[in-house]
């Protein structure tokens, strides 16, 4: 065995060993150390978002135009106890019993929830499409399987949100809080009860106060728009979304902000109102807008018969387009008719001189890629796994919301126009994909590679564009000093998709063309609904 | 012993260069049981080509036909120098290529990470009728140029910023040896270009949590004279991390583990003994969230041997 002794008989010049010894100690201390002395946290914008204190509580947005609502009392809100009762006694005193101990944990929780509700059901939507925003792995024999409703557990999990899908469930979801709360406006207005921390001095606010009458609670119906939506929606994320909804609704009664009453009436009444965009969304034409194969092969013969190179999958195995009837889908800022009214002139033809020119900017941009272009490539990639590009907008338009101070009914009316036009930006979008059956450039010239994932659908138009082009119109509308800013977003958005080498330029303009005219109808919705009067 | 200390340190890079690798990989230096004497450089240039076909998305194996064999080729320069007779000083730095044979992703390349490492020869002493010597060696890798992490599997690199603690045992008995190591390595945060991401949750931020990394290698074999010739088995585990959900793409926090076997040679020219030339290959038997790669690497070293120079310079004292 070894010795010591040993050792230092086989160290020839002990001195100078012993001096290296030391100094390699220190070394390794000072490097042990280090790393333990850096902190890896990283701070989250989404954590930071401050309380929401509206600048003005809009007591009158009950008189806004809603969506699919027929008026405020389509669903009727019952008068709720006095405050002199009992009743209500009682639930302040469930109050108080939370406030005697709460919790770090419980007042973050609150914390968290004051940002606002639309806010942090948006957020929420945005992380649920991201998990479920993946292609479905394919079967043994090549074909894919395709997600479905009624098994949503069974892989390929229900649903796969991709961009089409994510824009749709976005704009439901917005659309359906907006006119909940408009409808609680109305009630609020009408029955006028305070909120606890006014009716009892013992109780402490751990939210910022409101003025505004506290049932039904507009927390309360904005989370019941979202229980209920996200069952035809996400359905196999109920069980996750309830548990949200429970801590978002008592972290409204910790917070002295609503008596149990408050969330219940709310609550109903946000099922009741999602319950008629259920009924809308099961037979706006999405769940059918997956199309067969009869209809995929009757796109391509009919893109042959133009005398045009049809698109071709360029996936391996070859997979069918994603969901080429989508601009079938019932609109909600005009008439289903009224898409092809929108429809773009038609992509350079295949064989055109000018369809080459393109096709070689493509394929330099693919050749020539440098570091700054990449970034752009890979900002505004949205691909799979991630919120798409309208969840972008949704995330961009959230950080500069908050600065607004609005009320949730105000932001709830804005996320829902912004989201609208991106579902309609998308059946635009989907329409002219179909109805011209490009091929992509790299499935014309295969020397052209990508830089980020190539879609599985016609090039002309790009989506990201057209999302863009509406999303940056309406916000520009909405706050007039960020117009650079936005249109500056959506032009890069579009470009990255020139820089990615999975579009041509005729795609990106025409796609931004079409997402600004959508953009300008979403303006004369938000100048006609009442909430800027 | 005096043989042994002749040896240049570099052949076992190798097996770092597949590290990370879903890919590329990341060059490090230095799992075995060499030194360079004092005013001696080793330097020259390596080869490593990794490919792989099949990969793993958390458990579940798979391959792409999407990307066919993805290749991840370096070019790495590299050199050992010796301080003192127990003290070398390593750096390394590659340049790496990714490319996909199907598919229409577009690969990249780029000068990664330069490496620097110190290599303590700590103890020694006989044991039986071999030795047992022991080394520490600690060093830092960080990006050189500015590449992105988050395009994988064609990164170049994952762009963190390490620190890596090693501890090497070696015994060795006539001309056969036993070499084994551990390395912890604290990795960085790195950021991204994008300004949101999902792992298991959404991330408002660009910047990305890199959990740390632990290495173990064992490695046996023949050396002799100019010829070393091993068998070498190592194994990777990422201390945290998440799983690419099916389908999806690979992520640099993902949970990156592995084991390679392989086996390597060191050859001294006889005609002109600095010059030496290596060889070797590995396989990735088990991984998570990895390529099954095959990687093969060549190299050619020169000694050059300052000590003369420095006597002479020291005499004019």
């Amino acid at each position: 065995m070894c010795s010591i002794s040993a050792a230092k008989q086989s160290l020839p010049n002990q001195k100078n060993n012993a001096i290296m010894k030391k100094i390699i100690v220190y070394i390794y201390l000072a490097v042990a150390v280090l790393p333990l002395s850096c902190s890896k946290s990283i701070s989250d914008r989404s954590h930071d978002f401050p309380a929401l204190s509206p600048a003005n509580i809009d007591l009158n947005a009950g008189e806004w135009l809603p969506i699919l609502l027929t008026g405020p009392t389509e669903f009727p809100v019952e008068a709720p106890a006095a405050i002199t009762t009992p009743a209500y006694a009682a639930e302040l005193n469930e109050i108080k019993g939370w406030q005697q101990s709460l919790t770090g944990e419980q007042k973050e929780k609150i914390k968290y929830w004051s940002a606002g509700a639309v806010l942090r059901w948006n957020e929420i939507m945005r992380q649920l499409v991201a998990k479920y925003n993946l292609p479905p792995y394919q079967n043994p024999d090549g074909t894919y399987p395709a997600p479905s409703a009624a098994n949503p557990f069974a892989y390929p999990y229900f649903p796969f949100a991709n961009p089409p899908y994510a824009a749709r469930a976005y704009a439901y979801v917005s659309a359906a809080m907006y006119d909940a709360l408009v409808a609680a406006h109305h009630y609020k207005k009408l029955y006028n009860r305070a909120a606890p921390y006014t009716v009892d001095e013992t109780i402490q606010a751990y939210v910022p106060k409101s003025d505004l009458p506290s049932y039904p609670s507009e927390d309360a119906v904005v989370a019941g728009v979202a229980v209920e939506l996200m069952k035809l929606l996400f359905p196999t994320e109920l069980a996750f979304v309830q548990e949200k909804a429970d801590e978002h609704m008592r972290s409204r009664i910790m917070a002295g902000a609503n008596v149990r009453s408050d969330i219940e009436a709310g609550m109903a009444l946000g099922k009741a109102v999602a319950e008629k965009f259920t009924v809308r969304a099961r037979t706006d034409g999405a769940g059918t807008s997956g199309g067969n194969p009869t209809i995929w092969k009757q796109m391509e013969d009919d893109c042959i018969a133009r005398g045009e190179m049809p698109w071709i999958s360029q996936e391996a195995p070859k997979r069918p387009p994603m969901l080429p009837l989508f601009g079938k889908v019932q609109p909600f800022l005009f008439d289903a008719a009224d898409v092809v009214n929108l429809r773009p002139g038609p992509p350079p033809s295949t064989s055109s001189e000018l369809f080459k020119k393109e096709l070689d900017e493509v394929l330099w941009y693919s050749e020539n890629y440098d570091r700054e272009r990449l970034r752009i490539v890979h900002f505004w990639a949205d691909g799979i796994a991630t919120p798409t590009p309208p969840g972008h907008w949704n995330a961009i338009a959230t950080e500069e919301f908050i600065k607004q101070n609005w009320s949730e009914v105000r932001w709830a009316r804005n996320m829902a126009i912004l989201n609208m036009a991106m579902m309609d930006a998308a059946i635009c979008c989907w329409d002219a994909k179909f109805a011209y059956f490009n091929p992509r450039p790299s499935q014309v010239n295969p020397k052209i590679k990508t830089l980020t994932g190539l879609p599985n659908f016609p090039s002309y138009t790009s989506g990201h564009s057209t999302f863009s082009g509406a999303a940056a119109t309406f916000l520009s509308h909405i706050l007039p000093s960020k117009e650079n800013t936005f249109q500056a977003m959506a032009l890069e958005a579009s470009l990255s998709r020139l820089y990615g080498a999975i579009h041509y330029r005729a795609d990106i303009e025409a796609g931004l063309e079409v997402g600004n005219n959508i953009g300008q109808l979403a303006i004369a919705r938000a100048q006609s609904d009442g909430a800027d009067q | 012993m005096k043989m042994l200390q002749a040896k240049c340190p570099l052949r076992t890079l190798l097996i770092a260069v597949v590290l990370f690798a879903f890919l590329p990989g990341k060059a490090q230096t230095d799992l075995d049981a060499l030194m360079m004497k004092k005013n001696r450089l080793c330097a020259g240039f390596m080869y490593v080509h990794n490919s792989w076909d099949e990969y793993w998305e958390g458990t579940f194996k798979r391959d792409n036909l999407n990307l066919g064999t993805v290749t991840t080729q370096m070019i790495g320069v590299m050199g050992a120098y010796g301080i003192t007779n127990k003290v070398n000083l390593i750096f390394s730095l590659p340049y790496v290529k990714t490319k996909a044979s199907a598919g229409t992703f577009s690969g990249l390349d780029g000068i990664q990470d330069l490496s620097l490492f110190g290599k303590w020869q700590a103890a020694k002493w006989k044991a039986g009728k071999g030795n047992i010597t022991l080394f520490g060696v600690a060093g830092i890798s960080f990006p050189v140029s500015n590449y992105t992490a988050d395009y994988l599997p064609f990164s170049i690199g994952l762009e963190s910023k390490t620190l890596s603690l090693r501890v090497i045992g070696d015994y060795d008995i006539g001309r056969f040896f036993v070499t084994g190591s551990g390395t912890y390595t604290f990795r960085d945060n790195i950021t991204i270009d994008r300004d949101a991401y999902y792992t298991t949750q959404m991330h408002y931020t660009n910047e990305v949590y890199m959990p740390d990394v632990m290495l173990f290698n064992l490695r046996a074999g023949y050396r002799h004279s100019v010829l070393i010739a091993e068998l070498f088995a190592t194994s990777q585990k990422t201390l945290g991390g998440f799983d690419i959900t099916k389908n999806n793409m690979p992520f640099p926090s993902n949970e990156m583990n592995m084991t390679m076997v392989g086996a390597g040679f060191k050859y001294d020219m006889p005609f002109h003994k600095p010059l030496s030339v290596i060889g070797g290959a590995g396989y990735v038997v088990k991984g998570r969230n990895v390529g099954q790669s095959l990687v093969l690497n060549g190299g050619v070293f020169y000694v050059f041997d300052f000590s003369r120079k420095t006597k002479s310079a020291e005499s004019k004292k």
